[in-house]
């Protein structure tokens, strides 16, 4: 039916926050299963953009299509589109006053209503499958930072999403710790998960991403291939970056 | 009268401006103020129907009825101030206009007219539609009152709570209402019970004022027993004391719980 849409397709969206220009007329596509990087400096948008995909930040004008569902659309049900995109933050924003399973059923339980019983058997899987097998009862201050990450990427999963969001999801780790989270968006990617990642990492790109977006002054500077981008870019201020990162 | 004191990150505190009533931790000595305050004013409640049971001894037995008032009324007002409060922190920090400015005025109100004159204000103003019974209009009057500066310290609260958490659970598809509800007021309950419990022991001490409606509480019957015997030394210092030993015990009381609610985030 709905398999050969595009699971998020941005359409000329700008972003105003008073007069700055915070994004200005990106188009992105994500296909189904596709992993696509979204690189550039600091202040180039790239955040802001990826928080309008699940409307955390609204358009200034432009659309944005979750496999057919238009965010932008005066009478949106923006909740039940928030629950088919997954979102991972910079600073995981775990709840506190949850365990690690706590943090994961919480969604399900109040947003979807599913019986507490089998939300903690589906919550379980999900800390057995990013490696956090053995704490379910930890609170987040009793975790590392990479595996409150890894608790706060299972939390987004048990949304059963249809694309995850992740923004500079290992920008605040140690980097002893980036290497654990990174292997757990790898497996995501392997098992067909379409992901729109905000982030720095070359060798997550290298291996994971389809494509790769680079991002300046708000604008979609180009997209491409991640061997083709890294290696051949079409634009002189692509190259400009990628000289400082590389 | 709330201000939030962001330390660190991941816990913030609220301080109170009036009065270090609350005692620090780390006073821990055998002589700490608190300890003198407490068995000294005790000591003296003890000593004095010993070596002159008139009229202290007279005086010991007349007041209980009042302490039990005193109690009634702060536990009634805290209460209800505790529903007020709620309500009036969730309208200063409503999206919705109209709400949030009712919720400012509201507190901006309160603020700026003495409790003192809120009593007699009450009072009359409902006595000219019913006449309502003097504990009624007491209670309603601090319920008012102390709504409006607890409704502040819930506004602290909610705003002390780092924003990446409603993001966070709008993210997964909760409502605004369900993100409060289920994250954001459970974390805001650990960061305003020092404070609440702080206003809890002042309004304890302004319930005293409620003697003026000839509400029978621990100073009014303090009063009477003086006016009829003409002890007035006597019974106010036996009065004073009284205030002095619960306010203290209260004051100890929030400090454990605090002490408590600390330790359990450290672990």
């Amino acid at each position: 039916m709905s398999s050969n849409r595009p699971r998020v397709t941005i359409i000329d969206a700008c972003k105003n926050f008073g007069k700055i220009e915070a994004v200005k007329n990106a188009n992105i596509t994500v296909e189904k299963g596709e992993v696509v990087l979204v690189i550039g400096p600091s202040g180039s948008g790239k955040s802001t953009l990826l928080r309008c995909v699940n409307r955390l930040e609204k358009l200034t004008s432009g659309e944005i299509w979750i496999d057919g569902d238009c965010l932008t659309a005066h009478h949106a049900d923006i909740r039940r589109i928030r629950e088919e995109v997954g979102m991972v933050f910079q600073s995981f924003n775990l709840f506190p006053h949850l365990t690690a399973l706590g943090n994961v059923t919480i969604g399900p339980r109040i947003v979807k209503k599913t019986p507490q019983g089998i939300a903690e058997k589906e919550g379980r899987a999900l800390l057995d499958r990013v490696g956090l097998g053995d704490k379910y009862g930890s609170y987040p201050d009793q975790l590392s930072g990479g595996q409150q990450q890894r608790v706060a990427i299972a939390r987004a999963l048990a949304m059963n999403p249809k694309v995850m969001l992740f923004d500079e999801p290992t920008s605040a780790l140690d980097p002893e710790m980036i290497k654990e989270v990174l292997d757990v968006m790898l497996a995501l990617a392997e098992e067909g998960m379409t992901m729109l990642v905000v982030s720095h990492e070359m060798g997550f790109a290298k291996a994971a991403a389809h494509k790769v977006v680079f991002m300046d002054n708000g604008e979609v500077i180009e997209t491409a291939p991640p061997e083709v981008l890294f290696h051949n870019p079409q634009s002189e201020r692509t190259q400009k970056f990628l000289d400082h990162i590389l | 009268m709330a201000e939030i004191n962001k330390s660190t990150p991941h816990r913030t505190r609220i301080e109170i401006s009036d009065g270090a009533l609350i005692p620090e931790r780390d006073e821990r000595a055998l002589f700490s103020s608190w300890r003198i305050s407490f068995f000294g004013a005790i000591a003296l409640l003890v000593i004095l129907p010993l070596i002159s049971p008139d009229p202290y001894r007279r005086i010991i037995t007349f007041i209980p009825d009042g302490i039990l008032m005193t109690f009634i009324v702060t536990t009634l007002s805290i209460f209800f101030a505790l529903i007020v409060g709620l309500f009036t922190g969730l309208g200063r920090i409503s999206r919705i206009k109209i709400i949030n400015r009712i919720a400012t005025v509201y507190v901006e109100v309160v603020r700026g007219i003495p409790l003192l004159v809120q009593l007699f204000y009450i009072y009359y103003a409902m006595g000219r539609i019913v006449q309502v019974p003097r504990l009624v209009a007491a209670v309603t009057a601090m319920t008012f009152c102390y709504g409006a500066y607890l409704g502040e310290i819930f506004r602290a609260g909610i705003q002390s709570i780092p924003k990446g958490q409603m993001e966070a659970a709008l993210a997964i598809g909760m409502s605004r209402g369900q993100a409060m509800s289920r994250i954001i007021l459970p974390q805001t309950i650990r960061v305003v019970l020092p404070p609440v419990g702080n206003e809890f022991i002042a309004l304890l001490k302004d319930s005293s004022l409620v003697s003026i409606l000839a509400v029978a509480d621990l100073l009014r019957r303090g009063r009477e027993f003086a006016s009829k015997t003409f002890y007035y030394f006597e019974t106010y210092t036996v009065v004073a004391l009284v205030y002095l030993v619960i306010t203290l015990f209260f004051s100890k009381l929030v400090s454990i719980m605090e002490e408590r609610l600390n330790r359990r985030e450290q672990q």
